[in-house]
């Protein structure tokens, strides 16, 4: 290679002895794993000359590695869950995860609602059960430095099936519950079968004041004919720098809703990879992101229209104050073959107070001649208009802001139709505003 | 005069045009009703020669041309003009640019030669002021930002200055308000001539009162299935379309 | 208005071999030995007589640019290129700097003339309005030939001569500036065009002085095996203002061809600069042979407040174009326009784009841009908008369209928005689309080819480009829009 190759941070020599210490104990196929983590190690953590990781530099921001974080015993676990507070008040089947292992006793095998199957995925590597085969259902994301360090290290997580239209929706609750910054690595595999239709809840929360370092991996393989609502939250502690990926792969006439808010953490990347490989699927993929005081907050997002005449809507919202910095990073990618390709995607930004800022980079790849793709982005105040107006009818400026800016992120939001899950959304951001310094 | 005989035509593998047979003689100004989805814009587009629609059999003959052999711009040239049910809009181009490259393009094919800025300018403004068209409005892109109505004056106006032989209006009178429909349809008639014959394709009785046909044929299923005078039109807004959906099922 | 009907006869007229500048003028040609060495840099540096700090000032460059890789990020790809094996200095052998037009060659006079570029000002001005004068400066590969109005714009006070002349004449204000908005490690073609740089213009407009005409530069490659690499400099002083116009061909040749040029665009307080270009470099043939190398960089420096620079740009030409011509709006209340049309076919590739770079308070900026692919080519639009801290009230917008023509070449859109100051306002929107088969049956219906049509069509799309241009310009490239598009339909 013609590059130069830097010198190891000492978080890169903190992995390759994490996984040179791990990689023995780790469930199921050696190899792979031994592959994804020589792909990483090969180019190190990403940097700001990486184009993907131009606007966030995990050799600079990830100082050190945490250490993996060990398996709780049932009372820690049972401690941590009772703590958890997101989504608390939906009712859901409870799918949950503490400091990165599957908290098997939370969940009552014998009593799962109607046409969902749970395998948890510790026993299934290591048994090599059938549904391993459809890992990584998105061949690019294996070349995505967070998803290789999260395939060299996932020591938990579970596969679902879902094989009908499922009412009940399925919350993954991901807890890190540690005095001491520890790493996490969760895959979760859900395997939607042709016409039916689930809600999945996800939602990522951690102590304060300790350095975690999640990495979770969710991958939907969505069937024919199926509907999947996709609701996450991050509500991390504010030292953790969580990463994250969402790759779904959609089939014929297959509809999607992503809704992931942002709150949480110092540092946080969530990677969405989205594949058409039918006709006539429709994707709506949002994010609602609020961050203050130093965070950091990426969103980064692509999508391929794998087959033609299909529809794909992104709607990302981000408030900034204090000195935070939001990225949105967004490419829709249409092939020759993807005729009649319909891809709008929009991203916002609201900077609330001086010193923060908003970097913004959705990009347009397109090879095929009958389609319609738009993108747009905007980055400024808050409307002084409409600030006025509202301060002239009374409203003391903060909470015109306020009210602003719960419009604002609102938009993003109201695609969620489950009315519980919606109003939690809402709630996260009435909490953050009452919050802001 | 214009002939259609046995115009089989299918798009997407469904049918749509059943065996049609019509004439429209030189002068006549024929009108066609049906209900809605029985073949009335296809037709209109078969003869301008959209692509999209698969003529399986028949023919279409203009003053004994084939058409079906011709490009939708030699049709044009050869007399078909089409009196858009929705008229496109064409960002950044002037009604006026628009206007001499289309006269312009049709003088060329028939081998005239280009006309001069102030005869150009001479007969678009007498055709406007006829049509109530205001100067601004061809100054402005075509159609862009029109209303229903002034989209409607535009294709009379590109009519009238196209002087085509065979005219289709196909539902011209949609999203008309009734001063607009007066101007649309005195307009049409002035361009009434020996010479000039016109099929006018609409679902309602109402622009007939303005544009009184010579004769009328009743469409269904891709076919015409009933033709005869003026009074024809009047039969069918009081009685319907229900007789002849009741034929198809036949 | 008649433009359009121009544009479709001019359509007509072209047959499959579309470029029409390929012809090649036979002149005896004083070279540089091959390849790029300090032999050579001193070889250029005394061929123009230039004083030491010039000579050193290359030197420093050339040491810097073996030190540097050529980039890699634009979207475009070419073979490996052996810059020793290109002649950095071509000149004609007969007086390389004439005094008056009598001097120089006569098969030279005559390539203009092909090219339909005025060089005497006695044809000029018969029958012309005098606002409508253009001033030209005519550089043939390594060397300007020819610079009209000279005297003229002298008495206006404002200086346009070749600049390896300015460097004579007016050495001070050239080392005041030159490099100052391009510094010489720029970028590895910046910095290659700083070293070995030949010819190009100088332009200097006094404070308070309205350029009394356009001035332009003609660019033409014609020697084989030659790179050009030439540098423009433009001052704008206080409260001046100037607009200036730059066009390019160069003969068919089945191997590529080099040229990095750097312009540089200076205003100062409430002074304002136009920079137009109609790029038409041979784009090699429809296997993608041949072709020019077109990796340019230009960059305007608003350095006074309230100054003005708006860059246009029609890019039709070219086997590979790189090039973003930008802006750095350091002055409180400066502007920043790009207007773009970029128009591929065959295989040609297309990286371009621009940079606002917003420094000042309330600095404002507008890009609009045109991308039309056709055949199998690549056209990329590449932008960033930045707001820096003290931007305050910083303003962008933003309009970037493409349009596709046929299902094999590709078109994209790389925005770079990033603000850090809470007052600014960014505004961008991007559309991709194809010329809608009902717009074309629409315009077929009406007696229009499908070809007349396609004209008609791209040039609607183009409108909002086009009218930044000065008129005689504006017909010049929509004929030229729709000769790059000849053979993209049907």
């Amino acid at each position: 290679m013609a590059e130069v190759t830097l010198m190891k941070t000492p978080a890169e020599t903190g992995l390759a002895q994490a996984f040179e210490g791990a990689k023995a104990l780790l469930p199921g196929n050696a190899e792979s794993r031994a592959q994804a983590f020589e792909q990483f190690n090969l180019r190190g953590l990403p940097h700001r000359r990486v184009e993907e990781f131009k606007y966030t530099d995990l050799r600079s921001l990830m100082r050190e590695a945490a250490p993996f974080a060990a398996k709780p015993s049932g009372e820690e676990a049972r401690a941590a869950l009772a703590n958890a507070k997101a989504l608390a008040g939906v009712s859901a089947l409870q799918v949950p995860f503490v400091n990165g292992h599957f908290v098997r006793d939370a969940v009552r095998f014998e009593s799962l609602p109607e046409g969902v199957e749970v395998v948890p995925l510790a026993e299934a590597l290591a048994s090599g059960h059938d549904w391993l085969a459809h890992l990584s259902p998105i061949p690019w994301a294996s070349d995505n430095p967070v998803y290789q360090l999260n395939t060299s290290f996932m020591a938990d997580g579970v596969m679902l099936r879902i094989t009908g239209p499922v009412e009940t929706p399925v919350h993954l609750r991901f807890v890190t519950s540690s005095a001491s910054a520890v790493a996490t690595a969760t895959r979760v595999l859900v395997l939607v079968e042709d016409g039916a239709s689930v809600t999945l809840l996800e939602s990522h929360e951690s102590s304060n004041g300790a350095g975690h370092q999640p990495n979770d991996v969710v991958e939907i393989i969505a069937g024919d004919e199926t509907d999947v609502r996709h609701i996450r939250m991050n509500v991390e502690g504010d030292q953790a720098l969580a990463l994250s990926t969402l790759a779904v792969k959609m089939g014929t006439e297959a509809r999607l809703t992503s809704v992931n808010l942002v709150a949480g953490a110092a540092v946080s990347r969530h990677q969405v990879f989205g594949l058409f490989n039918g006709e006539n699927a429709k994707a709506q993929i949002n994010g609602a992101t609020m961050i203050k005081g130093r965070q950091h907050a990426d969103s980064t997002l692509v999508v391929e229209h794998g087959a033609p005449h299909c529809e794909s809507r992104e709607l990302f919202k981000t408030v900034i104050d204090d000195e935070a910095t939001g990225v949105f990073q967004g490419k829709i990618i249409v092939p020759h073959h993807a005729q009649k390709t319909d891809g709008r995607m929009m991203s916002a930004a609201i900077l609330l107070a001086e010193g923060g800022a908003m970097n913004n980079k959705p990009e347009l790849e397109i090879f095929a001649d009958d389609v319609q793709c738009a993108h747009g982005a905007t980055c400024g105040q808050l409307d002084e208009d409409l600030l006025f107006y509202l301060m002239a009818r009374g409203l003391p400026k903060k909470e015109a802001e306020s009210l602003l800016v719960q419009a604002f992120l609102g938009e993003a939001v109201e695609f969620v139709d489950n009315e519980p899950v919606r109003e939690a959304l809402v709630a996260a951001i009435e909490e953050w505003l009452r919050t802001r310094s | 005069m214009l002939e259609i005989k046995n115009l089989v035509v299918q798009i997407e593998d469904k049918r749509i045009l059943n065996g049609l047979d019509l004439t429209v003689n030189n002068g006549e100004v024929a009108a066609i009703m049906g209900p809605n989805g029985s073949g009335k814009s296809t037709l209109s587009y078969v003869i301008a020669g959209k692509e999209d629609y698969e003529v399986l059999d028949g023919e279409i003959l203009l003053d004994g041309q084939n058409l079906l052999e011709m490009e939708p711009d030699q049709r044009a040239a050869a007399g078909v003009f089409l009196a858009f049910q929705y008229p496109l809009e064409i960002p950044g181009v002037a009604s006026m640019t628009f206007l001499k490259a289309a006269m312009n393009a049709q003088r060329k094919a028939r081998g005239d030669a280009e006309l001069t800025m102030p005869d150009f300018i001479k007969r678009v403004n007498a055709a406007a002021t006829q049509l109530e068209i205001p100067k601004d409005m061809l100054k402005r892109a075509l159609n862009v930002g029109f209303s229903g109505g002034e989209k409607k004056r535009m294709e009379i106006l590109q009519m009238a200055l196209l002087q085509p032989t065979f005219c289709i209006l196909d539902e011209t009178d949609s999203g008309l308000d009734i001063d607009a429909l007066r101007i649309v349809s005195e307009g049409v008639n002035a361009l009434r001539s020996p010479d000039r014959s016109f099929l006018v394709i609409t679902h309602y009785q109402r622009l007939l009162n303005h544009i009184v046909p010579d004769t009328v044929h009743v469409m269904s299923a891709g076919r015409i299935v009933k033709s005869g005078g003026k009074e024809l039109a009047l039969e069918l807004e009081a009685n319907g379309y229900a007789d002849y959906r009741e034929s198809e099922a036949a | 208005m008649p433009a359009v009907q121009e544009t479709i006869d001019q359509v007509r007229l072209i047959d499959v071999d579309q470029y029409k500048y390929g012809f090649e003028t036979e002149v005896e040609m004083e070279k540089a030995p091959k390849g790029l060495s300090e032999d050579v840099i001193r070889f250029i540096s005394a061929k123009k007589g230039e004083p030491e700090w010039m000579l050193q000032w290359r030197l420093d460059a050339y040491k810097r640019w073996l030190t540097m890789k050529e980039p890699t990020w634009a979207r475009v790809s070419y073979d490996k290129i052996d810059y020793n094996d290109i002649y950095y200095y071509a000149a004609p052998k007969n007086n390389p700097a004439p005094k008056s037009l009598d001097e120089v060659d006569p098969e030279i006079l005559k390539t203009y003339e092909k090219l339909g570029i005025p060089l005497r000002e006695q044809e000029i001005l018969a029958g012309v309005e005098p606002r409508n004068r253009v001033a030209v400066d005519a550089v043939f590969d390594s060397v300007s030939v020819a610079t009209t109005f000279k005297e003229e714009l002298k008495k206006a006070g404002v200086i346009f001569m070749p600049i390896s002349e300015a460097i004579r004449e007016y050495p001070d204000l050239v080392r005041q500036y030159l490099g100052s908005v391009v510094p010489v490690t720029d970028n590895y073609f910046a910095t290659l065009n700083s070293a070995v740089f030949t010819d190009g213009s100088f332009v200097y407009v006094p404070p308070g002085v309205r350029c009394p005409m356009e001035l332009s530069t003609y660019f033409r490659i014609n020697e084989k095996n030659t790179g050009q690499f030439e540098r423009t400099l433009i001052i704008a002083d206080k409260g001046s203002y100037v607009s200036y116009l730059e066009g390019c061909t160069a003969p068919k040749r089945d191997e590529n061809q080099l040229h990095a040029a750097v312009v540089e665009l200076i205003a100062l307080d409430d002074a304002e600069i136009k920079y137009s270009t109609v790029q038409n470099w041979y784009p090699g043939d429809a296997e993608g042979r041949g072709g020019i190398y077109n990796f340019v960089t230009k960059r305007g420096d608003c350095r006074g407040k309230n100054s003005v620079i708006t860059w246009t740009q029609v890019e039709t030409g070219s086997a590979i174009t790189w090039k973003y011509p930008s802006c750095i709006l350091r002055g409180d209340n400066s502007r920043g326009e790009f207007y773009s049309i970029a128009v591929s076919n065959g295989m040609q590739q297309v990286d371009s784009g621009t940079k606002m770079i917003h420094l000042g308070k309330n600095t404002t900026s507008r890009i609009i841009s045109k991308g039309i692919a056709a055949g199998r080519s690549e056209n990329t639009y590449r932008g960033l908008v930045s707001a820096h801290r003290k931007a305050t009230g910083a303003r962008n917008f933003t309009n970037c369209d493409s349009l596709l023509i046929g299902n094999q070449c590709g078109a994209h859109t790389v925005p770079y928005i990033e603000s850090k100051n809470a007052s600014a306002v960014f505004e961008h929107e991007a559309t991709t689309s194809k010329i809608s088969e009902d717009q074309m049956f629409y315009c077929q219906q009406r007696g229009l080819s499908e070809e007349e049509a396609t004209a008609l069509i791209v040039n609607g799309f183009v409108k909002d480009v086009l009218q930044q241009l000065p008129m005689e310009f504006a017909v010049e490239a929509q004929k030229l829009i729709s000769i790059s598009l000849e053979g993209s339909v049907g």
